[in-house]
């Protein structure tokens, strides 16, 4: 190998900076009168930091209910037991009561929360064509071949929206009702289904497909709903702004959960006499009972929720902050020990120099 | 060779009975006889290939050669999985960073085969003569046949291999040497064939019809070189005009290229050491892998993890047989994980040396003014190994001195003659009184000045065509000994100046400047066994004397006894001072004698078989009963910091020794001179003269080497741990052995025993702080070299030597280092390295190796640190998935993350840090000993950066998990998805292990914090823009605004923030631990030094006497 001998030759090296590795440089050296006040400064930081998280953390309220309906469980393990080897399940609906003491500061929002259901495995995740919900006319007629077996219905018609996940969209519907007094009625209490799936999803990444003679049922003809569904995409809500590909259900059920343990947005609660909260009083939810989760093992939860500016409640956060931050000073002073001890000894060195 | 068909089988080619092997040559490519067909034989043409590809095989060779390599070859397997079988990740995130590397690669080897290419070309096309039809032809050296007859003239090397037809000289002889063959660089004499000696012009040559057999070619050098008219391709006419010869052995078919080995591939300790880490971490794959499959088994068999109803199989999936389905999900997750084995980290460490490499040929401080040149590459493969060098051998000639003889003084007959103020050619100061201290007889004196002027084989080349005394100061000398050219010299500055040869008569102007005129009637050439050349002259009286000169030891038992005494003291006196001394006898020879030994000359000379032999005999015979006249000095200068280089690759804790050819007691003044040896060094001897004095040598080689033995254990009880520490305490050990002893060591007898003596000698070897090998023959350099190699630990050698002998030695250590010295570029142009002079290693090693021992290492460490951070998550992840081998990670960032947002910073790193100072690297040479053996890349260092790497992925992970433990991230409550999980630890991973590199830099150039902060920026950038658009190109848009989505919640910032802080928090820790420590150890150790300084400074000319007194009774 002789390049260096024709790209040098036989002049004289250059005598620059880069050349002769002598670039101006900042030797930084992380000595302990820099780190020190820098462990204990980054250290009361955190701990106020972490104050702030643990507390509005703990302001957080949450209110689950598990409605798998396990036996002995509640009114909703009739709607399993008669679920249980049907396929389809027979539609079946349980309620879940519940009183509030005093106003569940809101904005309350509704959840539902799947667990030991696997939105992440990879077979599953990838049954989808991202394409045809981003309303492609080509590929709502042919769809990707990742969603097999959810690609062809068995009449041979496209399936929109193709694939497992869409498949299996959480087809459990919650409503909320209200009782002021003891023995009042029960009024029903808005729930919003808007605006719980993010805004890119349901304005650029799903739309539907250019509309037929105004109409988005003609758009879909001549496609097959997923085999699991009761009703085709486009009727999925009767709000022509909520329904087909943009529906934000579907929306919010397309975008795979990390962990097999997960919560989905529902709704928001926010209209109305409701928009501070859920007012004390006795509560009724009205499940319809149609997702069988007992058959993997699996539960499913509603869940009211307030959110603070760090969003739901978790107190890992804080509490990681406010042991990292008395880390940080115990270090700190540990850290200083060692410091004085040695400055002793380099101060006799120092006299002698 | 035999001719056809007048003459008998002489058989110098090939031996009358081994017919079989042979080929015949017809020379001038003429039939022989019309009676005979002529049978063109098909033999290969003159063409030199050195170069590995054509144009047309290159891409398939070269690829074939690149998946050789393991790595590659894995690489490769992994993106045929990818492209096969269902896999997570696309093949587009292996195939692209392997389809750059196997790119870069290729252009840099097609590069580099093209300036061979190149190279063979200037031979192949350099211009030759042939004689054809009785003309000479001018052809390109490619095109000679077998059976060319070719013209060589002066200081031209020869085309192909020839066989001496004839040489313009009457007796059809020629000098020649050898030395990019064998590395002698003394004149060998060839004769031509007898027959054709007559035949020395273009138009009688071409008359010739004659055939050759001769052997079919083979490689053994040693044992051809013997033919005395075979000229070997490669070596070079000396002192003849021109030659004719006929071509028997053409191109790829020489010895030369028989005997042409492509540079052996060495590989450094530390690549070694990424095998190595590479092993582990491909056995860190296969158990992930294999770990994930199994557990994916065990958890589906529960049915509904396998097949939930939401998640149904297609048919096929269900109909594969099982086996099969958990080999392809082995490979899958093999294909998942396999990022671990980062493809980038050849590219990047290839891309380090090619690159760092520059900064040594860029150094000016290698720079010498004198030859005009700088430090030269020759690879870059080997920069770090400059950091772990335990053992330098060192050729002394030339390389620890300058090779530029100087005469200091002589003395004739015990008197003392030094130091003429003026210079030579100060011809007028002659006549005054020269300086003398005292003189000695006027007759005396002129007879040995004489002596000098007429006894060499210096030739005189005048700078134009005039020939005349008026020129004799333009002069110039040429020798093959430069030793012979300070001794004209010398003898010109005491007012006899040889001006040269007329009609065979020497010339020579006296201190009267008369012309005297010498009849040289015989040469009695310098070899290295007699160590003495003679000549005998015919003076104008018609006396005819005989000179000789020769080292002390041969000539002195061939002189009257009593004239020793007094030269003698001198003699050893200029040894010590480190001179190289020769001693000049005379004798008379009566005309009777003459006429016998004239007799015997040419018969030796002419002897077909045993020439050799014979001519020795006689030479032996007539350099008897001389008489001593005197001796000369002749320094050889000690190199420019010669000294201080040595001292300091001591106190950075190298073991030098010096490999010489010299002999024994100049090497070792020179070693006193360059502080090899202190006047503290015990010596212990094993040469000859020790070894000769008992009957049997090798009873007496035992018993020496058992003693010594002894005393050095009894010295160092311990092991070689604690041995660094005792050099600068205990008695300092020197060793000296010769040659003879050496092979003696080596091949005494095949037995058990010669095993044991070897055994012994390293020990010995080890124990001792310097070791010089004197009267070595290059082969036996390359031996020692071989043997220290092989040492337990196997210690990584270096080598540097100047001239053609020492490209054994260089070819044969782990680092070679040629010096561009006077002996031609035959060293420089074999090493790795070449420097102009040995001063420049003590930078070489101490500044620039460490710093690039320890660059690079850091480079692999940190490669395989950031790949595991990268890649644990992802197995983590496998646990909460189901195993099944969903990435965490968009093909986009598992594609980029080593390629664009973490390799730069490493790669300015591993270019421009210097975490020491050079100027503090150069002069405290105890630093170098911190990275000896290979130390960072050891198993501590190794285990260390993985835990951190595993604690790291571990913390990216978990925090992430228990970060998602909520309904909600955002204060609007919107819920996030798997990517985000996985950008979220991507986001950290890459913030971390970029500020963990920040956090190691000691050297911030605009370059370090450009790349550092660019790539950040960079991967930012890139984030939104990735997520920012939809891709039409892409089946899914998983990352559509992910990023940016992520961000506008306050917990993930919070959380990435302290994700990163937990994660280097560590690192911080130690790093203050470390500085707080070495800041006191620091100042320690300055105080330490200053206090050293003072009390222990070595003094430059150690007192000799006590070592050499012991030895003069040896003589």
């Amino acid at each position: 190998m002789t390049w260096s001998a024709t790209a040098r030759g036989a002049h004289q090296p250059d005598n620059t900076a880069f050349t002769q590795q002598r670039l101006p440089a900042w030797q930084p050296l992380l000595s302990a009168s820099i780190a020190l006040p820098l462990f204990f400064c980054a250290g009361l930081a955190f701990i106020g930091l972490g104050l702030g998280l643990y507390y509005s953390s703990n302001g957080i309220k949450e209110l689950e209910y598990d409605y798998t309906g396990d036996p002995g469980t509640g009114n909703c393990s009739v709607c399993a037991a008669a679920g249980q080897g049907r396929a389809p399940p027979p539609r079946c609906s349980c309620a879940w009561y519940f009183s509030l003491p005093e106003l569940f500061q809101g904005p309350v929002y509704l959840y539902y929360e799947l667990t030991n259901f696997y939105q992440n495995n990879r077979r599953y995740g990838v049954s989808r064509d991202d394409a045809q919900l981003s309303g492609l006319q080509s590929s709502l007629r042919h769809p990707v071949n990742e969603c097999y077996p959810y690609q062809y219905s068995a009449a041979g018609l496209p399936i929109a929206p193709c694939g497992a996940i869409a498949n299996s969209l959480f087809n459990d519907s919650f409503s909320l009702w209200h009782q002021r007094l003891p023995g009042g009625p029960y009024v029903e209490v808005p729930l919003d289904r808007t605006g719980i799936a993010w805004w890119t999803d349901y304005h650029v990444k799903f739309r539907n497909p250019p509309l037929v003679n105004g109409s988005l049922a003609l758009a879909f003809q001549g496609t097959a709903p997923p085999p699991n569904w009761h009703r085709p995409v486009y009727e999925l809500s009767p709000d022509p702004n909520n329904t087909g590909f943009i529906n934000q259900d579907f929306v919010v059920w397309m975008r795979t959960a990390a962990l097999p343990t997960f919560r989905k947005l529902y709704a928001r609660i926010r209209q109305g006499n409701y928009s501070a909260g859920l007012p004390r009083g006795t509560y009724r939810v009205n499940i319809t009972y149609n997702y069988p989760v007992r058959s993997f093992g699996g539960h499913k939860l509603i869940i009211f929720s307030s959110i603070s500016w760090m969003g739901g409640k978790n107190p890992f956060l804080g509490i990681a902050y406010l042991v990292v931050g008395s880390l940080c000073i115990l270090m700190g002073f540990v850290m200083l020990v060692v410091y004085i001890r040695y400055q002793d000894q380099n101060d006799e060195d120092e006299d002698d120099e | 060779m035999q001719r056809v068909p007048s003459f008998p089988p002489a058989s110098e080619c090939a031996g009358e009975e081994k017919r079989v092997g042979t080929r015949t040559v017809f020379v001038g490519n003429h039939p022989v006889s019309e009676t005979e067909a002529y049978i063109a034989q098909k033999f290969c043409d003159n063409r030199i290939v050195s170069s590995k590809y054509t144009l047309w095989n290159f891409l398939p060779k070269n690829l074939f050669e690149q998946f050789r390599r393991i790595a590659n070859f894995y690489f490769l397997i992994i993106f045929l999985v990818q492209v096969t079988v269902d896999t997570p990740t696309s093949p587009v995130t292996s195939g692209l960073p392997l389809f750059f590397v196997i790119t870069v690669t290729a252009i840099k080897q097609g590069y580099e085969d093209w300036l061979r290419h190149r190279a063979d070309n200037e031979v192949n096309k350099s211009t030759v003569y042939i004689i054809e039809n009785a003309r000479r032809v001018r052809k390109e050296s490619e095109k000679i046949k077998v059976g060319d007859v070719v013209e060589v003239q002066a200081d031209e090397t020869f085309p192909c291999d020839l066989i001496l037809l004839s040489s313009c000289t009457i007796d059809g002889t020629c000098y020649v040497t050898t030395a990019s063959l064998d590395g002698e660089s003394n004149c060998k004499t060839h004769y031509a064939v007898r027959d054709t000696i007559e035949l020395c012009t273009a138009e009688s040559i071409d008359t010739l019809r004659a055939a050759i057999e001769c052997e079919q070619p083979q490689p053994d050098l040693y044992k051809s070189l013997g033919p005395e008219n075979l000229l070997l391709k490669g070596a070079t006419l000396k002192n003849t005009r021109k030659i004719y010869g006929v071509a028997v052995y053409t191109g790829m078919e020489t010895k030369m290229a028989l005997n042409y080995q492509g540079k052996s591939q060495k590989r450094s300790a530390v690549e070694k050491s990424i095998n190595a880490f590479l092993i582990v971490y491909l056995f860190i794959l296969l158990t992930k892998a294999a770990v994930c499959t199994t557990l994916k088994y065990v958890w589906q068999s529960t049915p509904y993890n396998d097949e939930p109803w939401y998640n149904q199989k297609t048919q096929k999936e269900r109909e594969t047989l099982k086996v099969l389905k958990m080999f392809t999900d082995f490979l899958s997750f093999m294909v998942l994980f396999n990022f671990i084995i980062p493809v980038s980290m050849y590219v990047t460490v290839e891309m380090q040396k090619f690159l760092g490499s520059f900064f040594i040929s860029w150094d000016k401080d290698f720079y010498d003014e004198e030859i005009n040149e700088g430090a030269l590459v020759n690879t870059s493969d080997l920069n770090e190994e400059l950091g772990q060098v335990d053992y330098v051998f060192t050729d002394k000639t030339g390389t620890l001195t300058e090779n530029s003889m100087e005469f200091i003084e002589c003395c004739i007959d015990g008197h003392k003659y030094k130091g003429v103020t003026q210079e030579a050619d100060g011809l007028s100061q002659t006549d005054g009184p020269l300086p003398y201290f005292d003189k000695a007889d006027k007759n005396r004196e002129e007879l040995f000045l004489r002596a000098l002027c007429l006894c060499h084989t210096v030739e005189i080349k005048t700078n134009d065509a005039v020939d005349g005394v008026t020129e004799s100061a333009e002069l110039t000398y040429m020798s093959s000994s430069p030793d012979e050219i300070a001794l004209v010299k010398g003898a010109k500055r005491y007012g006899f100046t040889f001006v040269g040869m007329r009609n065979g008569h020497m010339r020579v102007e006296n201190q009267r400047k008369e012309i005297e005129e010498y009849e040289l009637l015989h040469t009695l050439n310098f070899d290295s066994v007699r160590r003495r050349m003679s000549v005998v002259v015919k003076t104008q009286s018609g006396d005819i004397l005989l000179f000789c000169k020769g080292a002390d030891s041969a000539v002195f038992p061939r002189v009257q006894n009593h004239e020793i005494e007094l030269t003698k003291v001198h003699v050893e006196r200029n040894a010590m001072d480190g001179y190289r001394t020769l001693c000049v006898a005379f004798k008379e020879i009566a005309p009777d004698d003459y006429e016998r030994i004239n007799r015997q000359l040419i018969e030796a000379k002419m002897a077909l078989q045993d020439r050799e032999e014979k001519m020795e005999k006689v030479f032996d015979e007539i350099e008897t009963n001389m008489n001593l006249i005197g001796a000369t000095a002749v320094e050889d200068k000690l190199q420019d910091q010669a000294a201080e280089t040595i001292e300091a690759l001591h106190a950075a804790g190298l073991k030098v020794w010096v490999l010489t050819g010299d002999k024994m007691e100049t090497a070792k003044s020179t070693c006193y001179a360059c502080r090899l040896f202190q006047t503290s060094t015990e010596l212990l001897e094993l040469t000859t003269k020790t070894i000769q004095e008992s009957e049997r040598k090798e009873d007496r080689l035992h018993e020496l080497l058992i003693e010594y033995r002894k005393k050095l254990l009894h010295e160092f009880p311990k092991s070689t741990r604690s041995l660094r520490k005792a050099w600068t305490e205990h008695q300092e050990y020197g060793l000296i052995i010769d040659g003879s002893t050496l092979s003696l060591i080596l091949n005494s007898s095949q037995d058990s025993g010669s095993n044991n003596y070897k055994s012994i000698f390293l020990q010995i070897c080890m124990k001792c702080t310097a070791v010089l090998c004197c009267r070595m023959a290059p082969l036996q350099k390359a031996q020692i070299v071989r043997m220290v190699k092989n040492l337990k630990g196997s210690p990584i050698t270096l080598s540097i030597g100047d001239g053609a002998n020492d490209v054994s030695m260089i070819l044969e250590s782990h680092v070679g280092i040629g010096i561009k010295g006077k002996e031609g570029r035959q060293a420089a142009r074999n090493s790795d390295y070449s420097v102009p002079k040995f001063k420049h290693l003590k930078k070489l090693l101490l500044a620039h190796g460490h710093l690039y021992y320890v660059r690079i290492a850091h480079l692999v460490q940190y490669f395989f640190y950031k790949n595991l951070c990268f890649i644990l998550p992802q197995f983590l992840y496998q646990f909460f998935c189901g195993f099944s081998q969903q990435p965490l990670y968009d093909a986009a960032y598992l594609t980029m993350y080593n390629i664009c947002f973490t390799s730069l910073p490493i790669l300015a790193y591993s270019l421009l840090e210097q975490h020491i100072n050079i100027d503090t690297l150069t002069s405290d040479p105890r630093l170098y000993m911190k990275i000896s053996g290979n130390a960072m890349l050891q198993l501590g260092p190794f285990l260390y950066w993985t835990f951190l790497a595993a604690f790291e992925g571990t913390v990216f992970f978990f925090g992430t998990y228990f970060l998602f433990q909520t309904s909600s991230l955002e204060e609007n409550a919107k819920v996030y998805g798997n990517w985000t999980f996985g950008t979220i630890v991507f986001t950290v991973l890459v913030f971390t292990v970029t500020l963990k590199l920040a956090l190691d830099t000691r050297f911030w150039t605009w370059i370090n914090h450009f790349v550092i902060w660019g790539s950040l920026a960079f991967y930012v950038f890139f984030s939104f823009f990735w997520g920012g658009i939809i891709w039409p190109f892409l089946k899914q848009q998983r990352m559509y605004f992910v990023f940016a989505q992520m961000l506008s919640s306050v917990s993930t910032w919070l959380a990435i923030v302290l994700l990163i802080f937990i994660s280097l928090f560590p690192e911080i820790l130690l790093i203050v631990l470390k500085n707080v420590r070495r800041r006191s150890a620091r100042r320690n150790l300055s105080c330490k030094k200053a206090s050293d300084s003072l009390s222990t400074r070595p003094s430059v000319r150690p007192l000799l006497l006590r070592t050499f007194s012991d030895e003069s009774n040896i003589l």
